[in-house]
């Protein structure tokens, strides 16, 4: 407490205290607000073009962003405190959701991942668990000893492969991958020991040829195995990543024009403007373009850091660097797969790519980061 | 233990800074990683990538060249290129190609060799999206099907494509050749580029020879095509040089009246005009339907061709090699007054026989009771073997392979005719070397009357006859009347190793010979006792000409033969060389009727509708021509 206090006298200076007033009393985090603005314009300029021009397609993605921001600034209105207590009863609706829809649920493609209830739009229940998950966790630990002990952290571990099994199973990789993930942080910023880490990092590659023999799908493994060697497969799987590398490697230092990309434009690249979007980018505005759009997604990462950094309580701090982390993932694993680095996961560049939910379920997670640092109590008013 | 069962906050807090920073620390480091993965694709690899992606949009599209037309001499079609609708199937875009399959067999008819090849060409390498041909020549009700069930039928495209055509099929498919598909030998002959989009090349006759020239110079086209093979613009356009168009000496008229005259015998005809060298007729029968092979011919088809006793796909003007038989005695004769051997008063009295020795051999003429007393001139207006005989005794055989040799015998030396065989001109050098026996005499006496070791082509002695018509002067038979060299139609041939040089003109030490052998050659078709006074009536100019009989020695008697067939193929072989007028000579003519019995009966009634139809609306022209310039 007195260390928190020591720091804040320094910088208490008027013109600051003025404009942070405001936003603080919209409980807006300016910075992160113009980031996010900027990453979405950026967004949809690369749809215009991955969509062929599609004015409509903008237009939706345009309103899902609007929807969304709203959606944030809501979440940012409410204390961190309700988030924590919701916290259990939103993670097991969600796993009830996902068992629901492994029973009931709405296929597309094969993976049956929709849930319809009557006098709600249809959704995906995997979306609520993107923050029901982090929040969960961030409860329990925040309610243990920390660093947690061995048996709370089998308990986490719990808590986290539950959901993660249940949306592999729909089949959804990415998403479960995801949710996976976003648990794992919360358990490194709990402060798990190292010597618990590397000795589960050793023992999860030990499993990965079982998890390849009796929980991978077919076309998963295809995806592996084409991932490890794309020219295997020239017009099936291997195309995908064949062709965007083709696109983002035929850029060069500088790109080829908004607009002017061939590979997208003449239907080489495929799911151009969902998950291989980056790749229509780095066609068209070149290596300095991906710089910038890194060094962009860098500055948003960096500030949440600050935000979870500074937060004021355990639960606020480790939900916030979950979810930050979490973000971070997203745009590793996507940017990561389009070049060819990591396999083939259905996971969107977040704010670039086409998609619905995941967009509002993005901004939940920054209206919660601006909730975490707009409601401190230290901070003056 | 009491520190942990209490929460720490201020250590909670330090451990978190900690690691929040460490982690941000691994997110800088991966990002970088991130940046350096774009950086090599980008930058290093970007070369690669560049040309990869250019490849991607743009596809280079050959423009195949429209293949030269041939016309005949009168200006008549003899080959041209029709549209031809064929089917085909994008693999990539068909979702379940044995079911497509299926279900366009149950639409239009396509043959067991149509699913073959499809089935070929389906594994062997290719573009993505390039279309598979799987059936031709659909016609316009198949169209109109496939276009009504196009809804069912996705990756399957009707696609228009030029198509050698033969108007006169048979009649010219010997002459002419054809075209067809390009095969592996022929792959690797041929220019890759010129020939980049080139389905079908010449695989025979005219079409082969003159293939560079017929087929033009292929054009090209630079076109941006989207990932399914649709072209969106294109962007660079190189127009192809359309092949040569060429006409031929060849008259289809004549050919179509020495068919007729041949009728449904086997056996051969070559004209030439012996004022230019050019083939105006070149038949032989039986023939095939070059069309046929254009777009491939099924197996069973082909097979029935190959395996016909007939021997409908072997070309009996160019390569049937026969016996010359008596034809040759005009040549034997003058060899035997250029060497001093006989004169023109030189006599023999003729017993139906010439021995070698006393109570030797006999060797029959074939007049059994003989010709009495025989002199040059008789002897060749009756054929007297016995006269030749005794000649061709007296005779060095290589004084005779030199002479015979002057007028091509035993030599190729047309020009632009590739398939032309040599046949056989005997000498002693030439049996050393082919049997390792010496010559002998006997030997001699048969070559003497175009028998024994000498073998002619129906080329080879029109092309004879045509330099005795023109005493002695050379003119080599040639196809090619005048190729379209940009807008004109020059008279040139094209510089081919494969064309032979002219031979020397023959000359004789006295050139008197000449015209008393055209005299003695006249007297077989217009002498009271010529061989050939049969096609001798009511002919409004004088022929020239030598009948032949040449005896059947091939046929196999184990093979299992129909008996009639058997008798009908042991028949001589009807042979008749000419040229007429006699003294003006304009065409020279051989013909040859296998198994037609002896030349006068077969094969010179055919030589005169030839020339009569030849020549008669010439005269009539000429003779308009001089009355109207009184």
């Amino acid at each position: 407490m007195s260390r928190d206090f020591l720091r804040q006298l320094p910088h208490a200076s008027h013109a600051f205290q003025v404009r942070a007033s405001f936003l603080r009393r919209l409980h807006i985090d300016g910075w992160l607000l113009i980031l996010l603005l900027l990453l979405c314009a950026i967004g949809l300029a690369v749809l215009y073009s991955a969509s062929d021009q599609s004015m409509a397609t903008v237009h939706r993605q345009a309103t899902r962003f609007g929807i969304a921001l709203g959606v944030m600034f809501v979440f940012a209105q409410i204390s961190p405190h309700h988030y924590r207590r919701w916290s259990p009863w939103l993670y097991s609706l969600g796993v009830l959701m996902l068992i629901a829809v492994l029973v009931l649920g709405v296929g597309a493609k094969g993976a049956q991942r929709w849930l319809e209830i009557p006098g709600l739009p249809r959704f995906q229940p995997s979306e609520i668990m993107k923050v029901a998950v982090p929040m969960a966790l961030a409860g329990y630990f925040a309610d243990r000893y920390l660093p947690p002990r061995i048996k709370h952290v089998a308990a986490g571990l719990v808590f986290i492969l539950v959901p993660t099994l249940l949306i592999a199973k729909q089949p959804d990789l990415g998403t479960s991958l995801l949710i996976c993930a976003s648990g794992l942080f919360v358990l490194l910023f709990a402060g798990i020991q190292w010597r618990l880490i590397f000795g589960f990092a050793a023992l999860v590659s030990a499993c990965l040829p079982l998890f390849w023999m009796f929980l991978m799908k077919e076309y998963q493994k295809q995806r592996v195995l084409t991932f490890l060697n794309p020219e295997s497969d020239l017009h099936g799987s291997g195309w995908n990543i064949i062709q965007s590398k083709i696109a983002i490697g035929s850029g060069g230092l500088d790109g080829k024009g908004w607009l002017q990309g061939t590979q997208s434009h003449l239907d080489f690249l495929p799911e151009s403007h969902t998950d291989f979007i980056i790749a229509v980018f780095a066609e068209e505005f070149g290596f300095f373009g991906v710089l910038g759009l890194l060094f962009l997604y860098l500055l948003i990462v960096t500030r949440c850091f600050f935000i979870a950094a500074r937060a004021d309580d355990t639960y606020s701090r480790l939900l916030a660097g979950s979810l930050t982390l979490t973000f971070f993932f997203y745009f590793f694993v996507n940017i990561g797969m389009v070049t060819g680095l990591l396999p083939v996961v259905g996971l969107p560049l977040p704010l670039i790519s086409y998609g619905g939910t995941s967009i509002v379920t993005l901004f939940v997670g920054f209206g919660m980061l601006m909730s975490i640092q707009t409601h401190k109590k230290v901070l003056p008013r | 233990m009491k520190n942990r069962d209490f929460k720490d906050p201020i250590r909670e807090n330090r451990v978190f800074t900690f690691r929040a920073i460490l982690f941000w620390i691994v997110v800088v480091c991966l990002t970088c990683v991130l940046a350096g993965r774009i950086f090599y694709l980008q930058v290093m690899q970007h070369d690669r990538y560049a040309t990869a992606s250019e490849n991607n949009r743009v596809l280079l599209q050959p423009i195949v060249p429209n293949r030269g037309l041939i016309y005949d001499t009168n200006g008549k079609l003899l080959a041209n290129n029709r549209a031809s609708q064929s089917l085909n199937l994008i693999i990539e875009r068909v979702d379940d190609v044995e079911q497509t399959l299926a279900l366009l067999q149950s639409l239009l008819p396509i043959t067991k060799g149509d699913l073959a090849r499809f089935e070929k060409r389906r594994k062997q390498r290719r573009r993505p999206h390039e279309p598979i041909q799987l059936r031709t020549r659909l016609t316009e009700q198949e169209i109109a099907i496939l276009a009504v069930n196009s809804h069912r039928l996705s990756g399957v495209t009707v696609e228009a494509e030029l198509v050698r055509h033969y108007p006169f099929s048979k009649s010219t498919a010997h002459v002419l050749g054809y075209v067809g598909r390009i095969n592996e030998k022929e792959l690797k002959r041929i220019d890759p580029v010129n020939y980049s989009g080139t389905q079908r090349m010449g695989k025979l006759g005219v079409e082969k020879f003159y293939e560079a020239q017929l087929h033009g110079l292929v054009g090209f086209q630079k076109v941006e095509v989207t990932a399914r093979g649709r072209v969106l613009r294109v962007l660079e356009r190189e127009d192809p040089v359309p092949g040569a168009d060429i006409t031929l000496y060849l008259d289809s008229n004549l050919q179509d009246v020495a068919e007729q005259a041949l009728g449904d015998r086997r056996g051969a005809v070559v004209a030439i005009d012996t004022q230019t060298g050019g083939i105006i007729a070149q038949v032989s029968q039986p023939s095939f339907d070059p069309n046929l092979f254009v777009t491939g011919i099924d197996t069973k088809s082909y097979a029935a061709l190959r395996d016909s006793l007939d021997l409908p796909l072997f070309n009996r003007a160019l390569r049937g090699q026969y016996p010359p038989g008596s034809t040759v005695k005009p040549f034997v004769a003058l060899a035997g007054l250029e060497y001093g051997h006989i004169n023109w008063a030189h006599t023999i009295s003729d017993p139906g026989w010439y021995q070698l020795t006393k109570g030797g051999r006999f060797y029959r003429d074939w007049k059994k009771w003989g010709h009495g007393k025989v002199d040059l001139n008789l002897a060749i207006a009756q054929s007297c073997d016995t006269y030749f005989y005794e000649l061709a005794h007296k005779m060095n055989v290589d004084d005779l392979h030199d002479f015979l040799w002057q007028f091509g015998f035993g030599q190729r030396i047309s020009l632009d005719v590739a398939e032309a065989l040599k046949g056989i001109l005997p000498s002693t050098v030439w049996k050393k070397a082919r049997t390792g026996e010496p010559w002998y005499t006997g030997d001699s006496l048969n070559v003497g009357i175009g028998q024994g070791y000498m073998l002619a082509t129906p080329l080879q002695l029109a092309t004879a006859t045509a330099v005795l018509a023109n005493r002695g002067k050379w003119l080599q038979p040639r196809m090619l009347k005048t190729i379209r060299v940009d807008k004109d139609y020059i008279d040139m041939l094209p510089a081919t190793e494969e064309i032979a040089a002219t031979p020397d003109d023959v000359t004789l030490k006295r050139d008197a010979n000449w015209e008393k052998m055209i005299d003695a050659m006249e007297s077989v078709i217009h002498g009271r006792r010529g061989t050939a006074q049969g096609i001798g009536k009511d002919v409004q100019y004088r022929i020239a000409g030598k009948t032949g009989t040449a005896q059947v020695v091939g046929i196999k008697q184990d093979e299992e033969y129909d008996i009639e067939k058997v008798k009908e193929r042991n028949q001589d072989h009807g042979l008749f060389v000419a040229f007429a007028p006699a003294d003006e000579p304009r065409i020279a003519i051989a013909v040859i009727v296998e198994n037609g019995g002896g030349g006068s009966k077969s094969a010179a009634p055919v030589a005169r509708k030839v020339m009569d139809a030849y020549l008669l609306p010439k005269l009539a022209a000429q003779a308009e021509a001089a009355i109207s310039n009184e």
